[in-house]
């Protein structure tokens, strides 16, 4: 395409388009100048980096759980991480109640040792593993991740864990292996609300095998350098962070490989409601709700507007490729 | 038996009780507005005041229908001066439910309100309860009462039953979500005991005797 402009550099249609010579002649320190500053700017950001990385303060409410820093592309967001106070105390566990203050109130039953996930199905190597074993399986890594609730609200978590890839390679799926289901313990003697009628238990979650290999989807120890608080899915969960929250199954016990798309707990409640992708996205409402925008919990305070959502929770660049192709409204 | 020489009948007939359950009936909202600016409404403040003014506006529906019911059954004919401020007290914390869904879910931002209100039937319920409450609270002054006249006022005020109905609709389909229902049979319980005994002390009860001396009246 031939761009035609009028200004050929030297005719110039008004005066204020032309450097006064003074400043032509110091251009040499002008562009020492902006060198230094965006170099200062990119310092500034990369000290801001170090300082939100060291800036994760740990409550000192549970045993340390240390977490090195990822190499996987988006795993630190430098957004304003959430105050430990709101991410423990503000969530969704219904297996202890359906408010989000029940958790924190009714998990302390949870036992969480000793634990052990059997991971089972159409895999080479089915086995169970100890919670001690799994936690050595992998080195722990931070991973700052954004958190989409379903429900139109969101936080900033500095969780701990590893892919979920790593513990998938040393159980080797067959070839017919489509699906990864996570199915959460349903113990109605420590989980007051297991046996209520809000859902099907145990709550069973699900990804699609290459969602699950994603290097984003976390297997979860830790949060704020610490282990899991029992109400936030202690002591194993998963966070897969481009979909909606309760895409998450919390306190695992199984983890089964299969061929067939498996029915996920909101899945069997809701199916008009809760598709099996659950992907974040502001274009595809709930059918009763708007899922453009979301309220930043402990940031966007009573006066300020919602902030709008970001098409797969801001994790596009990363996992888009893993639906390319794919109608997002069919499959919501 | 009561009779309306018991000292506490008496107390509600005292000029300073009608100032007293004002005061009471503000309590829960001041108890709001002192934890908004104390930051102890919890990680969502938003939702913690949409959540309790729905709340609040519920129960004072559940009370000033109980003021009836109570006022023949104990025969405290002193209560009834207290119904018009319950109701008035619905009427604001519906409104301030309102207003704060509209400020702080919606950031006032009227086309979404608007788009908002067509897409969820159960906001379109919440504010089709809270229009058709509005001529009720604009008629519960002595002047409107004796313009529209008694019968017609009473006809109008009837709405009410109506509105608990979308009122309990708003809150069954809002609590759906989670399937949770067991806070509104509660109130849907209580609501539907205080119709039940209007239907049985209109209908059913004058068939069986008349008693003697009390009319019986169930507004």
């Amino acid at each position: 395409m031939l761009i035609k402009t009028n200004s050929d550099g030297f005719n110039h249609s008004a005066s204020s388009d032309i450097t006064p010579q003074g400043i032509y002649q110091r251009r040499r320190e002008l562009i020492k100048l902006m060198a230094t500053g965006t170099a200062g700017a990119a310092l500034a950001g990369w000290a801001g980096r170090q300082a939100l990385a060291q800036g994760v303060q740990k409550p000192g409410k549970l045993a340390a759980l240390a977490g090195g820093k990822s190499a996987v592309a988006g795993a630190v967001t430098m957004e304003k991480v959430t105050e430990y106070k709101d991410a423990a105390s503000y969530n969704n566990f219904y297996e202890f109640g359906t408010d989000k203050a029940d958790p924190a109130k009714n998990a302390h039953t949870l036992p969480t040792r000793p634990w052990s996930v059997a991971v089972e199905g159409m895999v080479k190597n089915p086995r169970s593993f100890t919670l001690e074993e799994l936690l050595k399986l992998s080195p722990q890594e931070e991973r700052i991740y954004r958190l989409r609730c379903v429900e139109g609200w969101s936080m900033v978590i500095p969780w701990v864990g590893y892919s979920l890839s790593e513990l998938i390679k040393k159980v080797e799926p067959l070839g017919s292996a489509k699906y990864v289901e996570f199915i959460t313990l349903a113990d109605p003697k420590t989980m007051p609300f297991v046996g209520s009628r809000v859902l099907e238990w145990p709550y069973v979650e699900a990804l699609r095998l290459d969602e699950a290999m994603h290097p984003l989807a976390l297997l979860t120890f830790g949060m704020y350098g610490e282990v899991l608080p029992n109400q936030n899915g202690a002591p194993v969960r998963m966070v897969v962070p481009w979909k909606y929250g309760f895409k998450s199954g919390k306190s695992i016990v199984k983890i089964r490989f299969t061929d067939k798309e498996p029915r996920t707990a909101w899945n069997k409640a809701a199916a008009n409601e809760y598709g099996f992708y659950s992907n974040v996205n502001p274009l595809v409402d709930h059918p009763r709700w708007s899922q453009a925008t979301e309220r930043r919990i402990g940031e966007d305070g009573l006066f300020a507007k919602k902030r709008k959502t970001l098409m797969f929770n801001g994790y596009e660049a990363q996992v888009g490729q893993l639906y390319a192709g794919m109608d997002l409204k069919k499959n919501f | 038996m009561a009779g309306p020489t018991v000292p506490w009948q008496k107390r509600l007939l005292h000029p300073a009780a009608k100032p007293l359950v004002f005061l009471a009936c503000l309590l829960p909202f001041a108890w709001l507005v002192v934890r908004a600016f104390g930051d102890q409404l919890g990680a969502n403040p938003a939702e913690a005041l949409i959540r309790a003014t729905g709340d609040w506006t519920l129960r004072f529906l559940c009370l000033v229908l109980a003021v009836t019911p109570l006022r023949v059954v104990s025969g405290t004919p002193a209560l009834a001066r207290f119904r018009r401020m319950l109701g008035l007290f619905m009427y604001f914390y519906a409104a301030v439910h309102l207003l704060s869904y509209s400020w702080f879910d919606m950031g006032f931002d009227l086309p979404e309100i608007a788009k908002d209100i067509a897409k969820r039937p159960f906001i379109l319920v919440g504010f089709s309860a809270f229009v058709l409450l509005t001529p009720l609270a604009a008629t519960s002054f002595n002047a409107a009462i004796k313009a529209l006249g008694g019968k017609r006022w009473q006809l109008l005020h009837r709405l009410v039953y109506g509105i608990a109905g979308l009122g309990i609709l708003h809150f069954f389909w809002m609590r759906a979500a989670k399937n949770n229902f067991n806070e509104v049979f509660v109130y849907a319980a209580i609501l539907a005991a205080l119709l039940g005994w209007r239907v049985w002390n209109r209908w059913v009860k004058p068939r069986r005797k008349v008693v003697p001396g009390r009319v019986a009246s169930a507004r």
